[in-house]
């Protein structure tokens, strides 16, 4: 079966997002819906995306990026990104992601960063 | 050694090996369900590699295939139901890839091309299906009717 869930972390105020294997149109609806959840019943400073486990995105994965990064700009919050592997790097440079997204090696410089 | 003396038979003919460079075609008919843009993108994935891709170009490939397929699927049928037709062709060190609907269409191609422009009103979708496709294929060709569907034509050269 094809991994479809998201894995949602807390960590105080910080929300750590475990992206899925493959992030395109399709695995990614739901994405919207259970963050505007989760941050409508909690408050969350910072939204960290764990890039680890994806090896595949395309512009639904930048999509999602734009609008949790304008989300958290609005309440004076961040967003960060860990452990993207080369294609996911390349779509967030073509996406424009990378000036507007720091990106770190681990959870923990993510979290802290 | 046993004496016996091994000849290669003679066949009085020097065997020339000729590689024709052959065009090689697969054709691909889906319904559009956005479960099928991961499907799409892996099969055209494995016809290119025939071409001896690098990693990276598959990864080109199956991008923008991805973003066409999702464009057949949410713009061409706007979720309801239909087909969706892929080509692809590989000749020489260049593929094609076409992506074909019957859908919606769409009436002004150039500015459905432009990056960020989007019908999308949830916010959610980037706009950037074609800034990708254009960023990752050599070439992107679209052609659009209203009311009778679009057809996006991308072409890669393969190792440079």
């Amino acid at each position: 079966m094809e991994e479809m869930s998201f894995l949602y972390e807390a960590r105080g105020q910080v929300l750590v997002i475990h992206m899925p294997k493959e992030l395109d149109h399709h695995n990614s609806r739901d994405l919207r819906y259970e963050t505007d959840l989760l941050l409508s019943e909690n408050y969350v400073s910072k939204i960290v995306f764990d890039f680890s486990r994806t090896v595949f995105m395309d512009s639904a994965g930048i999509g999602i990026l734009l609008n949790r990064y304008k989300q958290m700009q609005r309440s004076g919050g961040s967003v960060a990104i860990y452990g993207a592997k080369p294609q996911v790097l390349r779509i967030l440079a073509v996406g424009g992601i990378t000036r507007l997204v720091p990106q770190y090696e681990t959870k923990e410089a993510a979290v802290a960063g | 050694m046993n004496g016996v003396e091994k000849r290669e038979p003679d066949t009085g003919v020097t065997e020339t090996k000729k590689e024709e460079k052959k065009k090689e075609t697969m054709r691909l008919e889906i319904g559009s369900d956005s479960r099928n843009e991961s499907f799409a993108r892996v099969v055209v994935a494995v016809f290119a590699s025939r071409l001896d891709p690098t990693l990276e170009e598959i990864d080109d490939i199956k991008t923008a295939v991805s973003e066409a397929v999702t464009n057949a699927v949410v713009h061409g049928y706007r979720g309801g139901e239909g087909s969706i037709y892929i080509e692809a062709a590989a000749e020489g060190r260049e593929l094609t890839v076409t992506v074909r609907d019957s859908g919606a269409g769409i009436a002004d191609v150039a500015k459905a091309m432009e990056p960020m422009y989007t019908t999308d009103c949830t916010g959610e979708r980037s706009g950037m299906g074609f800034a990708f496709m254009e960023a990752f294929m050599d070439q992107v060709e679209v052609w659009s009717e209203p009311g009778k569907g679009t057809a996006v034509t991308m072409k890669k050269r393969i190792g440079g």
